[in-house]
């Protein structure tokens, strides 16, 4: 194969412009990008950064209420896209460049099979028979090691699961060998497990072919895999580009450092008070929705008072279910929760209003979690009215002093709606009303999930201070290790429903572990740009993601 | 294809459980009457005697319950029972004029449908541009419009000024089959007028919701033609919507008629429906209205056993 | 060839030679459409059509003209917050409210307004238009103006009392429906498929051929048939609600469904009642309008404008146009109210795209 280093793809001073209330404002603010043709550039940055605009762009192509600006020059292999005619660019799109779509179970048509699909645009661009690209299709769906590479194709797209759609959205962007795909955020929607099988399919056949990339991500341990360049998005312009191995271990600018910047905070571990009762303690619960199958089978775990619990699994694990367990939302087939070491009401409509304040919530999307049509004052002080009957100046008072707990200043938040607040504000707004109730036990679902690195480290230290200050229990629920590791006492590790282990943190990280443990400790992606090659080295391809789920159940 | 079969029956014994709960309330409803309907044929000044014979002779001696089940099982073989005001059988009035109704309703149907359609999907390509703002305004003032206000401005100009098309739809046996269409040009033109209007911003907003979908970005981004993305990616999954939309619109077609046919002085069942209302004569009245429901309900239920049959995920099971 | 087709198509030519030398696609393409078109007119229909199509572009100037200043009277009159929403409304939006505003000012100033009682006979039967009564007299004698404006506080008071109360009942159990859930929900759903799957002025006969047609009746009969559609919409819009995080919190703080509906669903489910308000009003309003128009509705002598329209229809075969009046009035106002409905719709969907 020849290594052709020339330049494939080169943008200068791409603007690109987005339709809202009624003006054009600028979304791209002048990006400019070098690749050259077997390069793969990773495009990182947070939501909003315009990363997926300018992955569109790099075709040529604007969305729907977007447009690009003059003066912008996109120039594919001599070719400049911003000039060209809509045919011209057409004949590009899906023959030299492709894309790849961040969701495949969305972004296939379900009218039709999938190799018809795969087949498209080679019989579209006359470059091969239908046979010939049918067979074509297949030996892709061989390479990216999708099961059952004869047949597959000839499914519709309901009936494979997203991790194959994934890959098999990939063959078909390599159905025309085009010179550029790019990849927008191809493994956002999927389980670690499965993420680390695309992964590894996405690179090899990416190296085999010698095919340039752009991959679009806000996950910096992916892009460290994949990527032999790393561009830094920022709300629109470029903060810094520099090799991987450079970025990672040298970066310039203060945002990529703190980008860059690993977990550095960890709570000390503490360990269970001798002799005394847990605070929350599930026992043998089975649960499940409207006599469907069971959610949760036979879960046990025990709470204790001032300590954290981290409940890890991936989607369909039944972490949630356990969380709705104790609330109250949904009373458990069979089984007890016990509160210091009396039963809990199984249904929250009957519990009284003390047992109700014992146990609040904190959710993942600080955006649902708060009702935009109410003041700061009002969310956080309702609890506090409710329960403890607070009012006029003693009610100001709490909030004042609640506000105060979460470090923000009463003054400025107290009449404010929650869309003039930032991600990490409505999230301590959040807090705030749980601690409202004066609880003893928090639910935390994956509170920092959506937050960015160094927002998140914020929330769990004033996690970690509220529960040394107010001697709180956390059960947390996150599918994120690094968030165990520098919160957690305990850690439940559930799958499909059950307990799969259970320990103190310590213990947990160490090996050895159980098979499902150490699959999913060994899935999550770290800052190491070597760390799935030699992951592939040790264990082999066989023993990774949902091939080594399906063979552990056996 | 088990699955879809289930569906379908499910959806048929749902419409049927639903024809007959409406059943019961048409039938039930002139119960509430205050005294009962003897008396209100016969007006406050009748004697016992004549209220009793009139009784015995509609049956109303017997339970209520009773003569439900006598009056449905009498419909399900068209039989609705005599009128009150002449005396004749509620299946001779309604018949013939029933059929008149329904090739009115069809008349406008086979206008209406291609042409909404078709102009649906071309303002639903061309959206935001002026053309699609004119229908846009243009088709909401046709939906605001009452249908005897556009009747009537019809048969000023057509009728009455340009004398193009007869303002009165008198139908006679001997008729050509061209005569018939000609006579019947302008209330099938109203219906039609309101029907496009509200098909073709249907079957836009559906349209325009398909074109959104990352499957036909995805197929734009592969370099599909324009045409071919619509032919090929669009279409395949338009089908459900656009039968839901043609579904409803027949549908609303059927109500929409009663006015029409009294604008245009049309011999069919709405007509009957109206004169039957004014004079309080029940058998009528409970007919039309039975008639009327089963086939909204027959229209509704089309709609979706189409929206089953058409769902690639339904047809092809995991 | 007059003067004034030289004149029109000279017009429009020099409006579509600036529109392509300024750049302005959308104007160009408008007036170049028109411009072929009217040859088109112009050729079957004599200079007559053109005049026509003349007099209809000048109304629609006008029509433009008046919305305009109407708009910017309203954001000078309104505070900071609504006259941002207010810049946005198309002009249609602000044609719609401006015959509104128009409609409520006749509607609850029509004594005053009205030359003569509503009942009143002045002069014979079908007497033409003259100084005293400006659209001539009705079939009775009765002066057709007076009529039409009382005509306002009747018919749209009837169509909104029956909205309101349709609104009421269905929105409540709506709401009532989303937050219980359960059995309750089950129950109300089917309830409504039933109660919908009557076409609704079949079921509007029903019921007046049984009751009889009088104000109350009509105002029942119209809110229980369109109280399930309401319903509908309502559930929906609240059922994606009620699924947002705040509410289970205010769930599990044991909140009362009174509470959980005020403060936390309504709050968050209004900007899509209010439009759904002026889309039930419209079928509602055309529903009377139907009914009155069948001899069914409000009765004689009150002025209505359906029933106007039935009493005066046989001028229609003369050529005269008065009967159409009162139905144009019935028209101008639903349109009007889906013109703000429009703009409305498209806000709250353009904020959800965000």
């Amino acid at each position: 194969m020849s290594h052709d280093k020339s330049v494939l793809l080169e943008i200068k001073n791409l603007r690109i412009e987005g339709y809202s209330d009624e003006k054009w404002v600028d979304i791209i603010k002048g990006v400019d990008l070098t690749l050259h043709r077997g390069e793969v550039m990773g495009l990182i940055g947070e939501s909003g950064a315009g990363k997926s605009t300018i992955g569109a762009g790099a075709m040529g192509y604007a969305r729907d209420g977007t447009r690009i600006s003059e003066g912008s020059s996109i120039e594919f292999d001599g070719m400049e896209l911003t000039t060209a005619t809509e045919s011209e660019k057409r004949a590009l799109r899906g023959s030299r460049i492709a894309y790849v779509a961040q969701s495949a179970a969305a972004s296939f048509n379900p009218a039709h099979k999938i190799i018809d699909q795969h087949t498209e645009a080679p019989l579209q661009y006359r470059l091969q028979k239908r046979m010939e690209a049918q067979e074509d299709a297949m030996d892709l769906y061989k390479r990216l090691r999708l099961p059952n590479p004869t047949e597959i194709g000839f499914r519709y797209p309901h009936q494979v699961s997203g991790g194959q759609l994934q890959r098999a959205m990939t063959a078909m962007a390599m159905s025309c060998r085009p010179d550029l795909i790019i990849f927008d955020e191809p493994t956002t929607a999927l389980d670690v497990t499965t993420q680390i099988e695309v992964l590894a399919a996405i690179r090899d056949i990416v190296e085999q072919f010698n095919t340039a990339a752009l991959y679009i991500t806000h996950d910096l341990a992916v892009v460290a895999q994949m990527a032999d360049t790393i561009k830094v998005l920022l709300k629109g312009e470029e903060v810094e580009e520099a090799s991987t191995k450079e970025m990672l271990d040298n970066p310039k600018e203060d945002y990529t450092k703190s980008l860059w910047a690993v977990r550095s905070f960890e709570s000390p571990q503490r360990h269970r008070p001798k002799d005394a009762t847990p605070l929350i303690s599930l026992q043998h619960v089975d649960a499940s929705y409207s006599s469907g199958p069971k959610i949760l089978d036979d879960v046990s775990f025990d709470i204790y008072e001032g300590m954290t619990v981290a409940v890890v699994g991936e989607s369909g694990s039944g972490k949630s279910t356990a969380a709705r367990v104790i609330t109250g939302l949904l009373p458990p087939s069979k089984g007890e929760v016990l509160f210091r070491g009396t039963p809990f009401t199984h249904d929250y409509r009957n519990r009284s209003k003390d047992e109700l304040r014992q146990c609040q919530m904190i959710y993942q999307s600080a955006d649902t979690s708060l009702n935009p049509k109410v003041r700061i004052s009002e969310i956080i002080g309702r609890p506090a009215q409710f329960y403890s009957g607070l009012k006029g100046t003693a009610l100001k008072a709490r909030v004042d002093e609640l506000l105060d707990l979460i470090e923000l200043e009463p003054s400025q938040f107290y009449n404010r709606y929650p869309s003039e607040l930032s991600g990490g504000q409505k999230q301590r707004i959040g807090i705030a009303r749980a601690l409202a109730a004066e609880p003893a036990f928090i639910i935390c679902d994956e509170v920092t999930s959506a937050l960015d690195q160094l927002v998140a480290e914020g929330i769990l230290r004033l996690l970690d201070r509220l529960q040394n200050e107010l001697n709180l229990a956390y059960m947390f629920i996150t599918h994120d290790l690094a968030t165990v590791r520098s919160i957690a006492d305990e850690v439940v590790v559930m799958q499909q429903g059950k307990v799969v282990e259970q320990g103190p943190k310590d213990d947990m990280f160490t090996p050895p572990h159980h098979p499902y443990t150490d699959l999913l400790l060994s899935s999550v992606p770290e800052m190491d740009p070597d760390w799935l090659t030699t992951l592939l080295e040790e264990r082999g391809i066989e023993n990774l993601g949902d091939a080594a789920a399906a063979n552990m159940s056996k | 294809m088990g699955d879809i079969l289930k569906l379908v029956g499910q959806r048929l014994g749902l419409g049927l459980v639903i024809l007959l709960v409406i059943s019961i309330i048409i039938f039930f409803m002139v119960e509430l009457l205050p005294g009962d309907i003897a008396q209100a044929v016969l007006g406050q000044g009748a004697t016992e005697e004549n209220l009793t014979a009139l009784r015995k002779e509609m049956g109303l001696d017997k339970p209520a319950p009773v003569r439900y089940l006598q009056w449905l099982s009498g419909a399900v073989f068209l039989d609705f029972g005599n009128s009150i005001v002449t005396g004749e059988q509620v299946s001779s009035v309604i018949g013939q004029r029933f059929m008149n109704t329904l090739f009115l309703a069809a008349y406008a149907a086979v206008i209406s449908v291609p042409v909404a359609i078709s102009l649906g999907i071309l303002v639903a390509l061309l959206r935001n541009s002026i053309f699609d703002r004119v229908a846009n305004v243009l088709t909401l003032t046709s939906i605001s419009s009452p249908e005897f206000f556009l009747g009537y401005i019809l048969i000023l100009y057509f009728a009455v000024k340009w004398n193009m098309f007869p303002a009165i739809a008198s139908l006679s046996k001997d008729m050509s089959f061209g005569e018939l269409l000609n006579r019947t040009f302008l209330p099938a033109l109203t219906l039609v007028l309101v029907v496009v209007a509200h098909m073709m911003r249907m079957t836009r907003a559906a349209i325009i919701n398909l074109l959104a979908s990352p499957y036909i970005e995805m197929a734009r981004l592969k370099g599909v033609p324009p045409l071919k993305v619509i032919v090929r990616h669009a279409l395949p999954n338009a089908w459900a919507p656009i039968i839901n939309v043609v579904a409803l619109n027949l549908a609303y077609l059927i109500t929409g008629v009663v006015l029409v046919e009294v604008v245009f002085v049309y011999p069919g069942i709405g007509q009957v429906l109206v004169d039957a209302v004014s004079k309080r004569d029940f058998p009528v009245v409970q007919a039309c209205c039975l008639i009327f429901a089963a086939t909204f309900i027959l229209l509704n239920l089309a709609a979706d056993v189409g929206a089953i049959l058409t769902n690639p995920r339904l047809r092809h099971p995991k | 060839m007059s003067v004034f087709v030289i004149a029109y198509y000279s017009l429009l030519l020099i409006g579509s030679s600036l529109a392509a030398y300024f750049n302005k696609r959308s104007i160009f393409i408008l007036l170049f459409s028109l411009t072929m078109v009217s040859f088109v007119l112009g050729i079957i229909g004599g200079s007559g059509a053109l005049v026509m199509v003349a007099t209809f572009a000048g109304l629609l100037a006008l029509a433009g003209m008046v919305s305009y200043s109407f708009r910017e009277a309203l954001i000078m009159m309104a505070g900071p917050e609504l006259a941002k929403e207010l810049r946005t409304a198309p002009l249609t939006a602000a044609f719609g409210m401006f015959v509104i505003f128009t409609y409520a000012i006749t509607g609850i100033f029509a004594p005053w307004i009205a030359p003569y009682g509503e009942a009143e006979v002045i002069s014979n039967a079908f007497e033409p238009a003259n100084a005293d009564m400006l659209l001539g007299a009705d079939q009775l004698g009765r002066d057709m103006f007076s009529r039409l404006v009382y005509g306002t506080r009747n018919s749209v008071g009837l169509a909104l009392t029956a909205t309101v109360l349709a609104f009421v009942l269905g929105a409540g159990a709506g709401m009532l429906a989303a937050t219980k859930g359960g059995w309750f929900d089950q129950f109300m759903g089917r309830f409504a498929d039933v109660i919908m799957s009557i076409p609704s002025l079949i079921f509007a006969l029903l019921m007046l051929s049984i009751f009889g047609s009088s104000m109350p009746v009509i105002i029942v009969a119209v809110a229980i048939i369109y109280a399930p559609r309401v319903f509908r919409l309502t559930r929906a819009v609240a059922g994606n609600v009620v699924v947002m995080d705040y509410i289970e919190a205010a769930k599990l703080r044991g909140e009362g469904t009174g509470y959980l509906i005020r403060r936390e669903i309504l709050p968050n489910s209004m900007a899509p009642l209010v439009a759904e308000f002026g889309l039930e009003f419209c079928f509602v309003f055309l529903l009377v309008a139907g009914l009155s128009f069948l001899g069914l509705g409000i009765q004689p002598p009150t002025a209505d404008w359906g029933s106007m329209v039935r009493e005066n229809a046989t001028l229609i075969s003369f050529g005269d146009i008065t009967p159409l009046i009162p139905a144009a009035a019935i028209a101008l106002l639903t349109v009007a109210v889906n013109f703000v409905v429009d703009w409305m719709l498209f806000r709250s969907s353009g904020l959800k795209e965000q």
